[in-house]
C-alpha cells in the first residue's frame, strides 16, 4: 500500500500528499503522524493538499480527526493548499471542515504556526481568544 | 403546388433572358426599404450573387428550397441573413430583400396567363427561401444575445488588488446563481494566485439582497475559509441591512462593514495588530 512521507522541518511536520487519497491511506496517515509528533515533539503540522483533485467526506473527517488527535499531542495543524474546485465542493455538500485551521499555501502556513506559538509564548493571557489567530496575516514586510 | 422541372428551367432561362433589368429592379426594391443604410454598389453584388444563385437552383430544377440543387442557394441566404443581423437591420428589412425578387419577375412577365400560373409556384419557392432566411437571422441574433450575456457576465466580475495580502471583489448588478457561481470561483482563483489571506466581497452595486443572494454570498466566504482565506462584507446600504434584518438574514462571524474603506481599515488593524507579536 501507498504511504504517504511525513517531512520533519525544524519544529513542524510537513505532509503533502501526492497521491489519491484512498480511504487506507488516510488512517494509515492518521497513525503515522501521531507516532512522529510523539517521537520528534514538533508542535506543528502542516498538510498540504494542493494535489489533491477530491476531498470526500471520509478525508475531511479524517483530517479532522488528525488535527484533534495533534492538538491532544500538543501540536497544532493547518490544512494547506486546498483547491478552489475541493472548497466549492466541500460547501456545497455542507462541509465546512470545523476546527480544522486552514491557510493558502505552505508559506502562509507556517506563518500562523509561528503566530500561534509566539502567542502561547507571550501572551498567555490573551490565549482564549485563538478564533482570532484562525486566518494568517499577510506576509510580514 | 411546388414547381415542376420544365417550369423552374423556364424560370431560369428567363432569369437569364433579363438578368441585368432584373438585378436591377431587385436592387431598387430593396434599396428603398434599406434608406441608404447599405452603398448602392455593395447591394448591387449581393443582390447579383442571390440571382445568380437562384438561377442555378432554378436551372437545377429545385421544386423546393432544401433540395440538393438549392445548396448554393442556402449558403447565400445564410450568408445574407449573419450579414444583416450583425449590421443590425430589422427582420422586415431582411425578409423584404428576399421578397422583392417576385416584384421585380412579375413585371417582367407582364399579361401572360400561362406564365402567372408557374409564376404562383415561383412565388411559393421564394417564399420557402424567405423563411428559410428569416429563420436563419432569428439564430444569428441568438446567438449574439448569448455571446453578448457570457461578455457581460466575464466583464462584471473583477477581482481587485487593495493592498499586499487584500483583494475585493466589486459586485455591481443582479446576483443570480449563474453570476454568483462566477465570482466564487473567479474570488477563490484570485485568493490562491496571489497568495491573498484577506478578501473584501464589496456589495454597494447589488440593488437587492434576498435571502437567495445571501446564501451565495455566505457560500462563498465558507469556501475561502475553508481555504484558509477571511472574508469581509463591505458596502451594505441602510435599506439593505434592514431587509437582511427582516428576513432574518445571519451572518453569523462573518465580519460585515458599511463601506470598503472600514473593511480595508479593518483589514489593515488585524494584520498591524498581528505583527508586534510575530517578534
Amino acid at each position: 500500500m501507498e504511504r504517504v512521507p511525513v517531512l520533519k522541518i525544524g519544529d513542524i511536520l510537513l505532509v503533502s500528499i501526492q497521491i489519491d487519497m484512498e480511504d487506507q491511506v488516510a488512517l494509515q496517515l492518521q497513525e503515522d503522524l501521531a507516532d512522529r509528533i510523539v517521537a520528534t515533539g514538533c508542535h506543528g503540522v502542516i498538510i498540504d493538499i494542493s494535489a489533491l483533485d477530491i476531498v470526500d467526506s471520509f478525508v475531511g473527517r479524517t483530517l479532522a480527526t488528525i488535527a484533534s488527535i495533534s492538538r491532544v499531542l500538543d501540536a497544532e495543524t493547518v490544512v494547506v493548499g486546498m483547491r478552489p474546485a475541493v472548497a466549492i465542493t466541500l460547501v456545497e455538500l455542507g462541509l465546512s471542515l470545523p476546527g480544522i485551521r486552514t491557510a493558502l499555501n505552505v508559506e502562509l502556513g507556517m506563518e500562523l504556526l509561528a503566530r500561534h506559538r509566539a502567542e502561547e509564548f507571550t501572551d498567555l493571557d490573551e490565549l482564549g481568544d485563538e478564533d482570532e489567530a484562525d486566518t494568517p496575516a499577510a506576509a510580514a514586510s | 403546388m411546388a414547381l415542376s422541372t420544365e417550369e423552374a428551367s423556364r424560370f431560369a432561362g428567363l432569369l437569364q433572358e433579363n438578368e441585368d433589368a432584373l438585378i436591377g429592379a431587385w436592387t431598387d426594391r430593396v434599396a428603398e426599404t434599406l434608406r441608404g443604410r447599405l452603398s448602392r454598389v455593395e447591394l448591387q453584388r449581393q443582390t447579383a450573387d442571390l440571382y445568380k444563385a437562384f438561377q442555378q437552383a432554378l436551372a437545377g430544377g429545385a421544386a423546393g428550397i432544401n433540395r440538393d440543387e438549392a445548396a448554393e442557394l442556402r449558403a447565400q441566404l445564410s450568408e445574407l441573413s449573419d450579414g444583416r443581423a450583425r449590421q443590425g437591420f430589422s427582420a422586415n428589412e431582411t425578409a423584404v430583400s428576399i421578397f422583392a425578387v417576385k416584384d421585380a419577375v412579375l413585371k417582367v412577365i407582364g399579361d401572360d396567363t400561362a406564365a402567372l400560373l408557374s409564376f404562383i409556384k415561383l412565388s411559393s419557392f421564394v417564399d420557402e427561401a424567405a423563411l428559410f432566411t428569416f429563420e436563419n437571422y432569428t439564430r444569428t441574433r441568438e446567438g449574439l444575445i448569448a455571446d453578448q450575456a457570457e461578455q457581460l457576465l466575464e466583464l462584471s466580475t473583477p477581482v481587485v488588488k487593495l493592498w499586499e495580502g487584500v483583494v475585493a471583489v466589486p459586485l455591481v448588478g443582479t446576483l443570480d446563481s449563474a453570476r454568483a457561481q462566477v465570482v466564487m470561483e473567479r474570488l477563490l482563483q484570485t485568493l490562491v494566485d496571489t497568495g491573498s489571506p484577506y478578501a473584501i466581497i464589496d456589495i454597494t452595486g447589488v440593488p437587492a439582497v434576498d435571502t437567495q443572494v445571501a446564501q451565495h454570498i455566505l457560500k462563498t466566504v465558507v469556501a475561502a475559509r475553508l481555504m484558509g482565506a477571511d472574508c469581509i462584507i463591505s458596502g451594505i446600504r441602510p435599506q439593505i441591512a434592514q431587509t437582511i434584518v427582516a428576513l432574518g438574514i445571519e451572518f453569523g462571524d462573518i465580519a460585515t462593514k458599511a463601506t470598503l474603506a472600514d473593511a480595508l481599515r479593518y483589514v489593515l488593524n488585524k494584520n498591524g495588530a498581528r505583527k508586534p507579536r510575530e517578534r
